[in-house]
């Protein structure tokens, strides 16, 4: 089963419950896809085995084929290609990596090359088996570390997919394909308003949810309304406590605090075990 | 007219709080919300909206059916998984026109789809543009640069000597769409792990594009070694460090109010939030 834990709203705490359930339910497959702003490492500690290059194709000219027609400028949707008179200027960090350039070229002058634009790592924390992400700084898009990192889940295992924040490109392709979605949100009107927006689309995406409040004394009760009126389980509520975001400042999982959340994260395991049964 | 955009790596430290705040104390101003995919700034300036507009930055595929042989060249040309069974799924395709060149029957179309709204405001701190993206829709960048893009024609018409910007978490391509020749960054930091690994992210990427950087620390009180380690790390990159806020239930009471802290409270946070728009008022001069 995978599970992935999002947020519209940054710095809700998606981490903090992403690593939290995988130290509690311990045999999982942890995977750390906020490639721009990894931190989960920092709280399962893992000791890292293996590191690669995620590279993605990038077009480059053969000036002794071409002959300055501008056909794959004129295709390029991304403005990643400009031709010139005796030059062809190729914007690599605006290339979506679609390889239409070169099949369009009449005079066969583009290949492609590999560039580097993050990397993974993969280790092991006890039975969690980690991985993580790391784009390199400049680089525009996360999706192509994203979508490597997903090669390497294990149906068999409980994954845990701890998800960037937002609702754009990265956090769908981070939790696409997941058979549950934790939304970890906060109870004041920029949790709701962003918990909003990652329901809907959830909805689109027919992805199967439910809701965890932290801070749940720091606010108001609309969150909690909200998540009535729209028929979406609450799964978990945790308090606001000093203790809890000391540890977190630590770099200290909430479980190694509060031992007693360790029940509550198998708990909440099984209520998303039997959510996602219930219609096959 | 300079550019101050506030931004944080990680999310949840406190930029809309501090841009708020600081639509609050500036004078003659221009404000944005550029984090399009979750923009709340809205929900504390009580805007009054005087123009919406679609915008329409992203192109889909579409086959149409009764023109399809169900050869499936398109299928083994696209780079993106975005077609299977003869159909294109929406949420993974980027547009690129591969499958419409190779298509042998000229069954498959680019459409242009609507990926989000601008939104044009009034509010009591002055002009306001912010943006609202569409679930599951891609391209945040091309719709943070159309906000930055309007609110720079304004204020040219205008006069205002400041574009105050609100910015997304993380460090691609809406984070570099929002600080791309800006004059000043602001990186709103928590003292944590977390915050700190973060902190020395995004801070490499307003170095690698120029932008004249400043540090604050939010709820510098939660972790006095963090927050020291954070502060001699600044010192050490030549980063100046704007001030240091402490923690305060009353930053979520004045949310929950909708109104910017400063309007909000006289304390010990906003003085130091006044102490730092200070700070950043300064170095502009």
């Amino acid at each position: 089963m995978i599970i992935s834990i999002a947020s519209g709203k940054g710095g809700t705490g998606k981490t903090t419950i992403a690593t939290s359930l995988a130290l509690s339910l311990k045999d999982v497959q942890f995977i750390d896809s906020d490639v721009e702003e990894p931190n989960a490492h920092i709280f399962i500690k893992p000791i890292i085995e293996s590191v690669e290059e995620v590279n993605v194709l990038i077009p480059e000219v053969d000036y002794q084929s071409c002959d300055f027609c501008g056909e794959c400028a004129n295709f390029c949707q991304f403005n990643a290609i400009a031709v010139f008179k005796e030059q062809v200027l190729i914007f690599s960090e605006l290339c979506h990596n679609c390889g239409g350039c070169e099949i369009v070229c009449p005079n066969d002058a583009i290949s492609e090359y590999e560039k580097s634009i993050g990397k993974i790592e993969r280790g092991k924390a006890d039975e969690i088996e980690f991985l993580h992400g790391v784009l390199d700084i400049a680089q525009l898009s996360a999706v192509p570390v994203i979508k490597r990192l997903k090669n390497y889940i294990q149906e068999d295992k409980t994954v845990i997919i701890d998800s960037p924040p937002g609702t754009s490109c990265t956090m769908i392709e981070s939790i696409e394909g997941s058979d549950y979605c934790i939304l970890v949100t906060e109870p004041t009107p920029f949790g709701l308003n962003d918990l909003n927006l990652a329901v809907s689309v959830l909805k689109k995406m027919n992805i199967k949810h439910g809701v965890v409040i932290n801070q749940s004394d720091l606010g108001d009760k609309r969150v909690g309304e909200y998540c009535r009126d729209n028929r979406i389980d609450i799964l978990m509520e945790i308090p606001f406590m000093r203790e809890i975001a000391e540890a977190y400042s630590r770099g200290e999982s909430l479980i190694s605090v509060m031992p007693e959340y360790e029940a509550r994260f198998r708990k909440m395991y099984k209520v998303i075990e039997d959510k996602t049964k219930v219609h096959g | 007219m300079k550019e101050l955009v506030i931004i944080s790596g990680k999310g949840g430290t406190g930029k809309t709080t501090l841009t708020a705040s600081f639509a609050a104390l500036a004078e003659n101003k221009i404000i944005c919300d550029c984090d399009v995919d979750a923009a709340n700034l809205f929900l504390l300036l009580d805007p009054k909206v005087k123009k919406e507009e679609e915008i329409f930055t992203q192109k889909i595929a579409y086959i149409d059916e009764d023109k399809c042989t169900k050869c499936g060249i398109c299928e083994e040309n696209c780079r993106f998984n975005a077609i299977s069974n003869f159909k294109v799924e929406e949420i993974k395709c980027e547009g690129c026109g591969v499958c419409e060149f190779v298509c042998p029957e000229e069954a498959i179309l680019l459409k242009d789809v609507a990926t989000g709204r601008i939104i044009t405001a009034d509010t009591r701190y002055g002009p306001f543009f912010y943006g609202i993206l569409y679930a599951g829709a891609g391209t945040t960048g091309k719709l943070v640069t159309e906000i930055r893009r309007k609110a720079f024609n304004l204020s040219a018409e205008e006069n205002n000597d400041l574009i105050i910007i609100d910015g997304s978490p993380g460090i691609g391509c809406p984070v570099i769409a929002s600080i791309t020749g800006s004059d000043v960054a602001l990186i709103v930091t928590e003292p944590t792990l977390s915050g700190e690994h973060d902190l020395g992210r995004i801070a490499k990427l307003t170095k690698h594009f120029n932008v004249k950087t400043f540090v604050c620390i939010n709820k510098f009180d939660i972790n006095p070694e963090v927050t020291e380690r954070i502060e001699n790390w600044c010192v050490n990159e030549d980063i100046i460090i704007a001030g240091k806020i402490p923690y305060d239930p009353i930053v979520t009471q004045a949310m929950l109010k909708a109104k910017p802290v400063v309007d909000f409270v006289d304390n010990k946070v906003t003085d130091e939030i006044k102490k730092i728009w200070e700070v950043l008022l300064n170095q502009e001069k």
